[in-house]
């Protein structure tokens, strides 16, 4: 039958042609992602002058300590914001979860505008709130609580807390989605059996969810250590985090093998932590199911 | 709007009981209404600000005028970077799209090995630092003496904004299936054809999603724009974090004020046309 002998020549052609379909964003990304990182790495291997294999910059990286302070301060900012959004995100995902549908939408409003604003427009808040004449020294001031205005703008303090407000966001969304592939049988079944609500959070909801909270934490990490506008804005000239100084060392002091090297290091502490964070994101996938 | 389920009340009851229930919603409820006010907080305060009658800086402010959005159009130098960074975004969201899109029909349904390592290089930038990324293209484009553009730009651009188209498509086409395109093929229609006539509307939700993300992420970017753009480039974000770090410029307020509200039309219009929050919200986001 002539029916029965069309589509097979067809199907057969078709998986060719589908994966050829890769081919042109393969090609960008290599040209233009894949080769620049390489040249970057090989960079970070040269002497400032001149061409030759060294590792001097990376010398030079680890043994000047206000380097090794840069690094420690960008790696305690990441934990403390991954911590803060952990601590304040998982309520407000739980909170989401459990509104009903009306609420649901006033709510999303809520996490997704500031989610959706330009960082830039969201540290520039930040700085009213923090400033000498901001908001919480008016409030406090005015308050009597303190006579002179305290320092919170340019501050290690500030500089966490602007952070923390930017990448919640993106945890609590991360949180709402693992929320919701529990089956609501089990928080029930266990208050039924009279586990009581914190019992029941402490040892269904919350293992349960480990798997958004992985994935939450890991890209807030990330998003954190690999901040500019922020810590610059809100940190001022005095406080230095990695993209601080691999901005100044390869912009303005156009030191590149320098600052290719602390390129370098950052993006090895980004990925110990990404490869430790998903390995145990996989092995909670596996106990959740 | 409790955090009870109603569930709870068939519970056993006693004063131990109720005080767990009354003290993990009370909990629960101020730490998240307290988060939402802080994260609501920042946005509210510039638009106020924005809004300030006085010289400088400073909240509350004395009182209220229109004079820094007025004074926004004897700026001509930020409605040039307006210009720059629409041009940039609307370019990067353009060749995203259609490399994102095509590179997703090959990639969803197979289960090749090349796939999952495509899928690995696609994501890689979302957890990569992007002043590496600019700086890294940056070096290579010198090397190869590229002079610095609005194309390099959005080369940058791109490569950062590929994984919300990728990831946006992959999820529509994954939840598709092959059957549809299957019985397209079987009564004759060309890969083309199905493809503008049966894939493509069934999977649009998720193209304009990722098309929205990444719009917004090369409209906002910074990191990757200070290496690959220059004077003649120069970007709204960047000119505002100078006016910004600099002098505390006001004008910096009504930029905010307008963008504020832009992004919240936007934000109205895509849940409502493609279920903007129910996509950010799925397991893949």
């Amino acid at each position: 039958m002539s029916v029965a002998n069309l589509p097979t020549p067809k199907r057969k052609k078709l998986p060719l042609t589908q994966g050829q379909l890769a081919l042109p964003l393969a090609a960008f990304l290599t040209l233009f992602y894949v080769i620049p990182m390489v040249v970057l790495l090989a960079a970070s291997f040269q002497p400032a002058r001149g061409g030759g294999f060294t590792l001097a910059q990376y010398a030079e990286f680890f043994t000047d300590s206000a380097n090794i302070r840069v690094l420690t301060l960008t790696f305690w900012l990441g934990l403390q914001v991954t911590i803060a959004c952990l601590i304040f995100g998982y309520p407000v995902a739980y909170f989401y979860h459990q509104a009903t549908a009306r609420w649901k939408t006033i709510l999303t409003f809520l996490i997704l505008l500031p989610l959706l604003t330009s960082a830039v427009v969201r540290t520039f808040g930040w700085v009213v709130i923090l400033g000498r004449q901001g908001l919480i020294n008016s409030l406090l001031v005015g308050l009597g609580m303190i006579d002179e205005p305290i320092k919170l703008l340019f501050t290690h303090l500030g500089v966490a807390m602007a952070m923390t407000q930017i990448w919640l966001p993106l945890m609590v969304l991360s949180i709402i989605a693992s929320l919701s592939q529990i089956d609501p049988r089990l928080a029930a079944a266990s208050e039924s059996l009279g586990g009581g609500k914190w019992r029941t959070f402490w040892q269904i909801t919350l293992p349960l969810s480990l798997p958004g909270i992985i994935s939450g934490c890991l890209l807030v990490f990330a998003l954190t250590v690999s901040s500019f506008v922020t810590p610059s804005i809100i940190g001022g000239g005095q406080l230095m985090y990695m993209p601080t100084l691999i901005y100044q060392q390869g912009v303005v002091l156009l030191n590149k093998p320098f600052a290719a090297a602390v390129s370098a290091v950052l993006l090895i502490m980004v990925l110990i932590v990404v490869f430790l964070l998903s390995t145990l994101g996989q092995r909670t996938r596996k106990y959740v199911q | 709007m409790t955090v009870d389920s109603p569930r709870a009340a068939h519970a056993s009851t006693g004063d131990l009981t109720q005080l767990d229930r009354i003290s993990f919603s009370w909990v629960i409820t101020s730490i998240a209404l307290f988060s939402l006010f802080v994260l609501t907080l920042p946005t509210l305060i510039v638009l106020i600000a924005s809004l300030s009658s006085a010289q400088t800086l400073q909240f509350p402010p004395p009182g209220f005028s229109f004079q820094w959005y007025i004074s926004l159009f004897n700026y001509p130098e930020l409605w040039s970077a307006a210009v720059t960074s629409l041009q940039a975004a609307v370019g990067t969201t353009v060749i995203c799209v259609v490399l994102g899109v095509c590179a997703c029909l090959a990639m969803a349904g197979s289960r090749a090995n090349w796939v999952s390592a495509m899928d690995a290089l696609v994501m890689s930038p979302l957890a990569l630092p992007g002043v590496a990324v600019g700086l890294g293209i940056l070096t290579y484009l010198s090397l190869m003496g590229v002079r610095l553009s609005i194309w390099t730009l959005m080369i940058g651009h791109v490569v950062i904004c590929i994984p919300y188209v990728v990831r946006t498509t992959l999820a529509s086409l994954s939840q598709l299936g092959s059957a549809m395109n299957e019985a397209s093929t079987v009564l004759g229609a060309s890969p083309q054809y199905t493809f503008f006539h049966v894939t493509l509307p069934l999977i649009q939700q998720g193209v304009i999603i990722g098309a929205f993300m990444t719009f917004l992420t090369s409209f906002d970017n910074i990191t990757v724009s200070l290496f690959l753009s220059d004077a003649r480039t120069e970007v709204l974000p960047i000119r505002m974090w100078s006016m910004i770090e600099n002098d505390l410029d006001v004008r910096a307020a009504a930029i905010s004020g307008i963008l504020i509200v832009i992004t919240a039309i936007f934000m109205i219009v895509m849940e409502r046309a493609s279920g903007l929050s129910k996509s950010l919200m799925s397991d893949r986001a």
